[in-house]
């Protein structure tokens, strides 16, 4: 029973990963970028909610209205300003630009709201539905319905829009893409935009399931990269399930052994993984050149 | 075939130098009497400025210079960035503070004899941790060799009946004060990393930095050419680990203090990379002028600024202006810079000259310059 319980924790849990890890691989795929901020990217969109749901006294939910179009502008400009001008060495200037960037944003929320860990609360936030002897928290659900809404409208803007279509061929083959006439600095933009979005509307649901503060990014970003790089970087259908495969693979060894283990697991299944599968589980070939 | 049996006609690396000289770069001897100045300046350093609080800043930065010039032996001549050191600079803080602890060492000497022995660590875990994460390239190395940190971090808080956990370990701190006790470990960091250099140099001019460098240039084609590329790639990783596992045992010593969240930081991963790429990857002199730029700036931020995060925002701020104003690095645009200026000022000297009937043109010399070098290998 412990087991099934862990398992159904680790699906809830999944779907919330799976959201914040889908801006991260997105991003990825179109610019080949590893946002290393998305971590902080979660937490101050975490922060966001928490500061307008206490001051505003509105439903953390409703919070999200302010939320996304703030943060779909701070992507937009991030990439405008410090992503497009790098010519040389992509992968890894981009990876440092976007970690300094995580310090700067690390640096204002611990100046603005100090280190201690808050939560964002409602009313029906502490309940939950039983279910024979499962457990099913609100907020969970809450978080698991928001994250499958939001996914499904990111699949439907991926195949259903114009835009969907640009971004895809972007992630193809970013050369033939301009030569097609798209425009790719706006595309990408666009795509951190929305990743930086999602990790935010992620922020919300992960403040109202575990207290935060700045430092939190830390254990967020490396998580959400395993789930990226297992999934294979730029697929998020990949995110997605090994989002869930993972959180259910930790969540069961945390109930039956201990807690602690439960994170470790986390990171030595990637590494067997990637012994076997160096592209991860969806990945596509690795790029021939080093 | 008989033609394969015979060994190739190889060029010695002094060979290739001479066929590949760069007219425009400072000669031998100045490059050997800067780097003797650059030694004696900074053996001098802790002597002119006695203030304890200069010379402590002075000792971390000694910490950084070591550990940036190891990682650069496998980072930048490999073309891996390695985003977590960190494993073998905390692998080295734990092995020396457990040898400390287990052996009941007091005295301050016997501590830092130990200090070998965290090179030693870092490089022996650097060859399964190696052998894992060699296997894969590009973007999901990178981000591996940061999840592998995280493992350790998280073995370092699980093992706590070895680690002591979140409670961390305490070494006795050598019992001298003042300058008696930075300036030990000043030296010490100050000589490993001038040992770190030479190495690096005896790597950029052999055979087997030459393979590192095409591992860089295009890993596959490597391969094609008879370059044991895993083996290569391993040794330097261990070679780089070596140094940046004694710089964790330096540390470890020096503040006393050892936390699985210190010791296996992602900060420490980033500070890396960033002196690296802001001094010159993969050059000889560029982390050297990272770690001694950038390290006393974020010792003073962090002294003066630290007990609120705002330095963390003046040093991250700093660092995106850095990266995208100097995106090569500053020792690849300076060098750019200076070369373009003598090769102007040479230009103009043969256009004068040429006016007097030279044979040369501007343009013949122009060809065999640098730039043009790499173009011709690759051609042939």
């Amino acid at each position: 029973m412990l087991v099934l319980q862990g398992i159904v924790d680790g699906i809830l849990a999944g779907a919330l990963y799976a959201l914040m890890g889908s801006g991260l691989t997105l991003v990825f795929g179109v610019m080949e970028v590893i946002n290393f901020a998305q971590g902080i990217i979660v937490v101050l969109g975490a922060y966001f909610t928490y500061t307008f749901a206490s001051h505003l006294g509105v439903d953390p939910f409703v919070t999200l209205l302010l939320t996304i179009p703030i943060m779909f502008t701070l992507g937009y400009a991030v990439y405008m300003l410090l992503l497009r001008p790098i010519k040389r060495d992509r992968v890894i200037m981009s990876l440092l630009v976007m970690y300094a960037t995580a310090v700067v944003i690390e640096g204002v929320l611990d100046l603005v709201f100090g280190g201690t860990l808050v939560e964002v609360t409602a009313s029906y936030g502490t309940s939950s539905v039983h279910l024979g002897s499962l457990d099913f928290p609100n907020v969970y659900l809450l978080a698991f319905g928001l994250s499958a809404v939001l996914l499904a409208a990111l699949f439907w803007i991926l195949y259903h829009t114009k835009f969907g279509r640009s971004l895809r061929a972007t992630t193809q083959n970013l050369t033939a893409a301009k030569l097609v006439g798209i425009n790719v600095d706006h595309v990408s933009a666009l795509t951190l935009g929305i990743g930086v979005g999602l990790g935010a509307a992620g922020g919300m649901l992960f403040g109202m399931t575990t207290p935060f503060n700045a430092a939190s990014s830390y254990d967020l970003i490396s998580r959400l990269l395993v789930i990226v790089i297992l999934g294979g970087f730029g697929s998020v259908w990949g995110a997605g399930v090994a989002a869930i495969v993972m959180l259910v693979i930790e969540d069961v060894v945390a109930v039956v052994w201990s807690p602690v283990w439960g994170q470790t697991v986390f990171y030595l299944v990637l590494a067997l993984v990637l012994m076997f599968r160096p592209q991860g589980l969806f990945g596509r070939r690795l790029a021939r050149a080093q | 075939m008989a033609v394969a049996e015979a060994a190739p006609e190889l060029l010695s690396p002094a060979e290739i130098d001479r066929a590949f000289r760069d007219p425009f770069s400072p000669s031998k001897r100045t490059r050997a009497t800067s780097w003797i100045l650059l030694l004696a300046v900074l053996t001098a350093f802790p002597l002119v400025f006695t203030n304890p609080a200069v010379t402590s800043i002075g000792v971390f930065t000694m910490f950084f210079l070591l550990a940036v010039v190891g990682w650069n032996i496998f980072s930048g001549y490999s073309g891996y960035i390695s985003i977590g050191h960190a494993v073998y600079y905390g692998f080295g803080q734990y092995t020396v503070a457990l040898l400390i602890m287990h052996l009941g060492i007091t005295s301050g000497v016997s501590e830092l004899a130990i200090v070998p022995l965290a090179g030693l660590a870092g490089a022996v875990v650097a060859v399964p941790v190696g052998l894992l994460v060699l296997r894969v390239r590009r973007h999901t190395f990178i981000v591996l060799t940061i999840a592998v940190m995280f493992i350790f971090q998280l073995l370092a808080f699980n093992f706590s009946s070895i680690t002591g956990g979140s409670t961390g370990l305490n070494v006795s701190p050598p019992p001298w004060s003042g300058n008696d006790y930075n300036l030990p470990f000043y030296y010490i960091a100050l000589g490993t990393a001038a040992i770190g250099l030479l190495t690096s140099w005896a790597v950029r001019r052999s055979k087997f930095g030459l393979g590192l460098l095409a591992i860089r240039d295009d890993e596959d084609r490597a391969k094609g050419l008879g370059i044991k590329v895993t083996r290569t790639k391993l040794i330097a990783l261990v070679l780089s680990a070596f140094f940046v596992g004694i710089a964790g045992g330096l540390y470890a010593i020096f503040i006393g203090q050892v936390f699985p969240q210190f010791a296996f930081t992602p900060f420490y991963d980033l500070y890396l990379a960033v002196f690296a790429f802001v001094g010159g990857l993969g050059t000889l002199s560029g982390p050297v002028f990272g770690a001694l730029l950038l390290g006393p700036l974020q010792q003073y931020f962090e002294l003066q600024f630290g007990a609120t995060t705002l330095y963390l925002i003046i040093y991250g701020v700093l660092f995106v202006v850095i990266l995208l104003a100097l995106p090569r690095g500053i020792v690849p645009s300076l060098a750019d810079r200076y070369r373009s200026f003598l090769a102007g000022r040479w230009r103009r000297a043969e256009e004068r000259r040429g006016v007097a009937g030279s044979g040369v043109t501007a343009g013949s010399m122009i060809a065999s310059a640098p730039g043009a070098a790499p173009a011709e290998r690759g051609g042939s």
